[in-house]
């Protein structure tokens, strides 16, 4: 039993982290109805700018202090994923309104692909440290009701903590205020958002922002764990079939996604896994995913998409 | 139509000055290597090192006065450590400049799948330390060369050594050995030298995969905590083996009883984890880190020192970039051996290459000549024994650097020959190649 809840807690804590991914998925798929192919990448750049810069900022200042250098280094890093955010819009999207979803799909590969070769180019393909004082040694619970206890990640348990919050604060930021609302109506309609006076590159350059700076907080969480290097990238994978599950355009359906992929994927891992030669949890999750598609084509809280002809 | 001119002239001007750049100019008396390399994607930390000491080694061929003239010549190819990327790259340049001399693809993947094509383009595929573990039989692999190191190799020397420490190997009986591995052929390898020596020594094998990048590994290690084995060995590449390193600390795994094989035990590897990898142990194929070495010095003081050198001059004897100009020095000693036959100051063929690898013979006065006294141990391959050196030891990380915990330890033949013999044997009557005699080893 003890073992199980193990597992339970662990899938729950990676499901938060897979939620925060999944998050800038759905953010910019609510507010311009763009699937973003380059959260991956968003992710990979905003963790090596924080790291380089959380390196490099103490030898240019000649400081030790890791909490100013941690800070600064994060400053550096909001202002630069900003900047890109604006040249995506300023170069891309701007071009692109009112066409095709699969054109906007496209395009943001395009970016994908750019993003991890400047990312790369700029701030090297080594193996990079972010360290934000995040606990690394387990923590031993409930020891007088298991025998050894049930073990818990420090680490995983601030992260998921941290991911939550951030969730919160986006559903408010959605929910209740104008910018939010904004950005609601121009997903809903490009056309009927401009003719009401909604900026529609103000808020695509908003939006972006705002993916921009929920990537960078997975980064350095996803980099605090795993240190920050190309394989970042492709924890935009493992969030695909959160934002499948939970459907693309509602964030509370990222995180119950997040958290039944989690979930899902370790146990299975854990407890069918022997049976199938082990290494099943990737495709297990895209298989859970397909699973809840064939009853909620739109996912567990997607909106239902209904054409009239 | 002017600028249009002056843009088309631009272009080729810079075409071929990128050429220039990165190749030197072909001539009659020069050898051709192409370069597979990976210095971009999930595996560049570990892949950059490796290419960068292979450069570098090169470079301080030529820098000696080539081998006995003949200047190398190098062309890199980016394969990501993908399958199709590098067949690819070596149908690119396997014809480049006269014809490429050997071909190293840095991947066991790759090694398979050119496994079949380097017997028809007459170019050794050499795969120091990975590729497939049967095609020690030169006999049946008469193109492959596993030198220095095979996988059923590294694993019976890591038995070996955890053997000696319980107090013998009869003392395994009944441990509980994990295998963390990368879920790809070169992962998969040393399952079967494992499950041999179970069967021998009464231990019992744990198999975890762990699917490619290998960033995700909580199940893995949530089992590894469940089933409290008394070994881990770990057989990871890239950023799989810093997070296997992460996991056992974050599920309270101690390092100790961690195993890394030669692949998974280097300086990109753990020097994100710092003291979180204290006491993890790997093989070292011979070499480990070898700043003080003679051949280190010398590529500084002649590469680096005059902006010559390939990648950060800091990183310069770290553990894969040993690996890769290790690598790099067997192919140019092999090309020296080859002339000693074929006619010093001439270009070598891949067939007469194929020569000089099965005849090679690095004995101490070589190695020390080199540069890489107390580097590595003498090599001596045959026709039949592509291998040529089956010794190994064990390092560990203490925080900041790699150090020798152990004594060298040789491959059992008793144990590893049979088994090469009988998966050569199956791979020939399947390819329905007939082996070389020791007849055939004289042509």
């Amino acid at each position: 039993m003890a073992f199980f809840l193990e597992t339970l807690l662990g899938g729950l804590m990676s499901g938060m982290l897979y939620s925060l991914v999944a998050l800038g998925f759905v953010l910019i798929f609510k507010a311009s109805g763009v699937f973003n192919f380059a959260q991956g990448a968003m992710v990979l750049f905003a963790a090596l700018a924080m790291a380089r810069f959380s390196e490099w900022i103490p030898g240019w200042m000649g400081m030790e202090n890791l909490f100013v250098a941690n800070l600064l280094a994060f400053t550096v890093a909001v202002a630069i994923m900003f900047v890109v955010a604006w040249l995506i819009e300023r170069l891309a999207l701007r071009y692109l309104v009112n066409q095709e979803g699969a054109t906007l799909l496209m395009a943001t590969l395009g970016i994908a692909y750019v993003l991890d070769g400047i990312g790369q180019t700029i701030f090297g393909s080594d193996i990079y440290k972010i360290d934000v004082g995040m606990p690394k040694e387990p923590v031993m619970m409930l020891e007088s009701v298991f025998d050894g206890g049930i073990l818990i990640n420090k680490e995983d348990f601030i992260a998921a903590l941290i991911a939550a919050l951030l969730v919160i604060s986006l559903s408010i930021f959605f929910q209740k205020t104008a910018t939010g609302r904004a950005l609601r109506a121009v997903a809903d309609d490009h056309q009927a958002a401009q003719s009401i006076g909604i900026p529609l590159d103000r808020i695509w350059v908003i939006v972006w922002c705002v993916a921009g700076i929920t990537a960078l907080v997975a980064g350095i969480i996803w980099g605090s764990k795993l240190g920050v290097q190309f394989s970042l990238s492709t924890i935009a994978l493992r969030a695909l079939p959160v934002v499948i599950l939970g459907g693309l355009t509602s964030v509370p359906g990222a995180i119950i996604g997040g958290l039944i992929i989690g979930v899902g994927e370790k146990l299975s891992e854990v407890y069918l896994g022997p049976y199938v030669g082990g290494g099943i949890e990737i495709w297990f999750a895209y298989m859970l995913a397909l699973v809840f598609l064939l009853f909620r084509p739109q996912g567990l809280f997607g909106e239902k998409i209904i054409d009239r002809v | 139509m002017k600028l249009r001119k002056l843009a088309v002239a631009a272009s080729l001007a810079a075409i071929g000055l990128s050429a220039v750049l990165t190749t030197p100019a072909y001539a009659a008396e020069e050898q051709f290597f192409p370069v597979l390399a990976y210095r971009t994607g999930a595996y560049a930390p570990n892949g950059t090192p490796w290419a960068n000491g292979f450069v570098d080694y090169l470079k301080l061929t030529n820098a000696r006065g080539g081998v006995n003239g003949v200047k190398m010549i190098w062309e890199e190819c980016e394969t990501g450590y993908a399958t199709d990327r590098g067949v690819e790259c070596y149908e690119r340049l396997k014809g480049k400049h006269g014809g490429a001399t050997a071909v190293q693809p840095l991947s066991t993947g790759i090694t398979f799948a050119l496994t079949e094509k380097a017997p028809v383009d007459k170019i050794p595929v050499i795969t120091a330390g990975y590729g497939r573990s049967e095609s020690q039989n030169g006999a049946v692999f008469g193109w492959n060369f596993p030198l220095v190191g095979t996988y059923w190799m590294g694993a019976d020397v890591l038995v070996q050594h955890i053997g000696k420490k319980e107090g013998g190997l009869d003392k395994l009986k009944g441990k509980k050995i994990a295998l963390v591995y990368h879920d790809s052929p070169y992962g998969k390898e040393p399952i079967a030298l494992l499950q041999e020596r179970a069967k021998m020594h009464g231990f019992e094998v744990q198999l975890l995969p762990v699917a490619h990048p290998g960033v995700e590994q909580k199940a893995t290690w949530l089992q590894v905590r469940q089933s409290k084995p008394d070994y881990v060995f770990l057989w990871g590449w890239g950023v799989m083996n810093s997070t296997s390193i992460k996991e056992a600390q974050a599920t309270g795994y101690p390092r100790d009883k961690m195993y890394g094989v030669w692949w998974s035990g280097a300086e990109p590897d753990v020097k994100d984890v710092g003291d979180g990898a204290k006491g993890y142990n790997a093989l070292a194929m011979q070499h480990g880190a070898e700043p003080n070495s003679k051949v280190v010095k010398e590529i500084l003081e002649k590469l680096h020192a005059k902006g010559q050198g390939t990648g950060p001059k800091e990183e310069v004897g770290q553990v894969l970039y040993m690996r890769g100009l290790i690598s790099s020095m067997l192919q140019v000693e092999a090309v020296r051996a080859a002339q000693g036959r074929f006619g010093k100051g001439k270009r070598i063929t891949g067939e007469q290459m194929r020569w000089g690898l099965e005849n090679l013979n690095l004995d101490q006065k070589a190695l020390d000549g080199m540069g890489l006294a107390g580097v590595m141990r003498p090599v001596q391959t045959s026709c039949l024994d592509h291998m040529g050196s089956a010794w190994a030891r064990v390092h560990t990380w203490d925080g900041k650097k790699w150090n020798f915990t152990s004594d060298w330890y040789q491959g059992d033949e008793k144990v590893l020959r049979p088994m090469v013999m009988l998966a050569s044997a199956k791979y020939a009557e399947e390819k329905k190649i007939k082996p070389r005699t020791p007849e055939d080893c004289k042509k």
